[in-house]
């Protein structure tokens, strides 16, 4: 569904995407690993047309490097910032009708859906967006993605800076995310989230792939851990 | 006294709200571009020019929609084909384009028009006294102008307030990118909002050249009173503009009818004429002289005590 081939992105001089190779299938759930600075979050950026690089990026078999942000989004990528981009003076409401990409597009999901899975945000649709809490927030730009019903949705490190029950409260959503036949590229620090919800993992260093396998044989394999991941 | 109150209030509520016509096109450039349009005012006077001539040759009802129209596309035109692309070498660009426009628009003027103003009347049809305000008879023109300007600014809220594309512009003002993240079109928006903040500049020339008078001048001259309405009123906030434009309107009014100097203020305290006269010319200033420069006076003060202006989420 998506592939990157030898991806390579600067910022100025410096050579952020060295070369990156990664592909997602339908319905998979994959996390991008590594310490801060390796590029994850450059590769999701890039993904969605956002960074200016070269190589090959498909989905869904098109060819979709040099696209604008809005028309990779049409084809049916989705992303949730790392920073929670919500739209601080607009109401929850608004925000979740910013999300559908048309007046009335039906897709997987609906307003009430979302309220449904999070009642808090039914409770405090006619809020401004801007005096939520962080993990309120967090919520909200999920779901906000998802009334756009993506096809593929890209994660930034949502559970940073949450509390642990909020933590529960997003791999939960993902997992319900993916059992809906939507592919997760999931940007995270935490291995233990990454481990128990993803089917495969990649682990970033220095602006490339340097490993890929399933979490069970990421734990076996304490090199890789030592040397990419450990503080 | 009381009449000439009444008056230099509906005439100051008149030209504030032209001058809210021209500022929310201009905010709301500025606050999903970042681009401060110095072309701005010179579509109000391209709006008054062709005012005039359509009115000269057609008549002032469709003089009162092709101006608009006209300049509306233009500015979209100018968007899709100019802006966007020096978009990517970074605001400095920008701006200077912005000027490039605003100059050339002024010399195009001077060469079709000449260097002295048009004879742009207010039309026939509308050229009669509506009401009286006390003694004073009132131009029914000017009646007409207000009330096509609240109707533009009600307009304009309900579009921006109710509607779904009002939605994307609202989003759009602080976060372009995610907009566009989303799967909307910002770029289109961009055009979009462009050739409508156009249009409504063209507007207000259309119906203000025949209150002011129409000539080269008129550019420069309002060009610099709306950028202090912009960033009195904060930058990209619609409700500070009209609240700006209202307020400078009226201050600008009001000083002109205020025969008041220091003089005035000497003799009534009882200070003796001769004896009191030791600043000489500038005792004699009245307040109606230094009515121009009192909108920058204001700009001033507002930039040191308040810099993110009246309703500005950010500083300038």
């Amino acid at each position: 569904m998506l592939e990157l081939q030898d991806v390579h992105a600067y910022y100025g001089k410096s050579h952020v995407l060295q070369g990156v190779n990664l592909h997602l299938t339908e319905g998979e759930i994959v996390t991008l690993l590594g310490r801060n600075g390796v590029g994850r979050s450059t590769t999701i950026k890039a993904i969605m047309g956002d960074v200016v690089c070269t190589g090959t990026i498909r989905f869904k078999g098109r060819d979709i490097l040099g696209l604008k942000s809005y028309e990779i989004a049409r084809l049916g990528v989705g992303y949730v910032p790392e920073n929670r981009d919500i739209f601080p003076g607009l109401t929850v409401r608004e925000n979740l009708l910013l999300g559908q990409k048309k007046r009335h597009a039906q897709g997987r999901w609906s307003m009430q859906d979302m309220f449904a899975l999070f009642p808090r945000l039914e409770e405090r649709a006619e809020v401004s967006a801007g005096v939520l809490s962080g993990g309120e927030q967090q919520m909200l730009t999920i779901c906000r993605t998802l009334m756009g019903d993506p096809d593929l949705i890209m994660v930034d490190e949502p559970t940073e800076g949450l509390a642990p029950r909020m933590v529960e409260l997003v791999a939960d959503l993902l997992r319900r995310i993916a059992e809906r036949g939507v592919s997760i590229l999931l940007v995270e620090q935490k291995l233990t989230i990454a481990l128990e919800i993803s089917r495969r993992v990649y682990v970033m260093g220095h602006g490339r792939v340097v490993f890929e396998g399933t979490p069970a044989s990421l734990s076996a394999d304490a090199t890789i851990r030592k040397e990419w991941l450990e503080v | 006294m009381l009449e000439q109150l009444a008056i230099s209030t509906l005439n100051g509520i008149i030209y504030g709200m032209l001058l809210f016509m021209l500022a929310s096109g201009l905010t709301l450039i500025f606050g999903m571009m970042g681009v401060l349009n110095l072309a701005h005012a010179s579509m109000y006077m391209l709006g008054a020019y062709l005012g005039y001539q359509i009115s000269k040759t057609i008549g002032f009802l469709p003089a009162l929609i092709l101006g608009p129209l006209a300049l509306g596309l233009g500015g979209a035109l100018l968007e899709r084909y100019g802006l966007r692309r020096v978009h990517q070498h970074g605001h400095v660009s920008e701006l200077l384009f912005t000027f490039g426009v605003a100059f050339m628009i002024q010399e195009a003027v001077q060469m079709i028009w000449g260097r002295i103003g048009v004879p742009y009347r207010v039309p026939p049809e509308l050229d009669f006294p509506l009401f009286r305000l006390f003694d004073t008879p009132y131009p029914a023109y000017r009646i007409f102008v207000l009330v096509l300007a609240v109707a533009i600014f009600v307009g304009l809220f309900a579009i921006l307030s109710r509607s779904r594309i009002g939605l994307v512009i609202r989003a759009a003002l602080t976060h372009p990118n995610m907009v566009g993240m989303l799967g909307h079109n910002v770029p289109q928006v961009f055009m979009l909002v462009f050739g409508v903040g156009a249009g409504l500049a063209g507007l207000a020339g259309v119906i203000g050249g025949p209150i002011f008078v129409t000539s080269p001048n008129m550019a420069g001259a309002l060009g610099a009173i709306l950028f202090t309405v912009v960033v009195i009123g904060g930058l990209g906030s619609l409700p500070g503009a009209l609240l700006a434009s209202l307020l400078i309107g009226l201050v600008q009014t009001f000083a002109v009818v205020m025969d008041v100097s220091l003089d005035d203020f000497i003799k009534a305290i009882g200070v003796d004429a001769k004896a009191g006269n030791i600043l000489g010319d500038i005792q004699h200033t009245t307040i109606a002289q230094i009515a121009p420069i009192l909108p920058y006076l204001m700009l001033l003060v507002m930039l040191v005590v308040r810099p993110r202006g009246l309703f500005g989420s950010r500083d300038v």
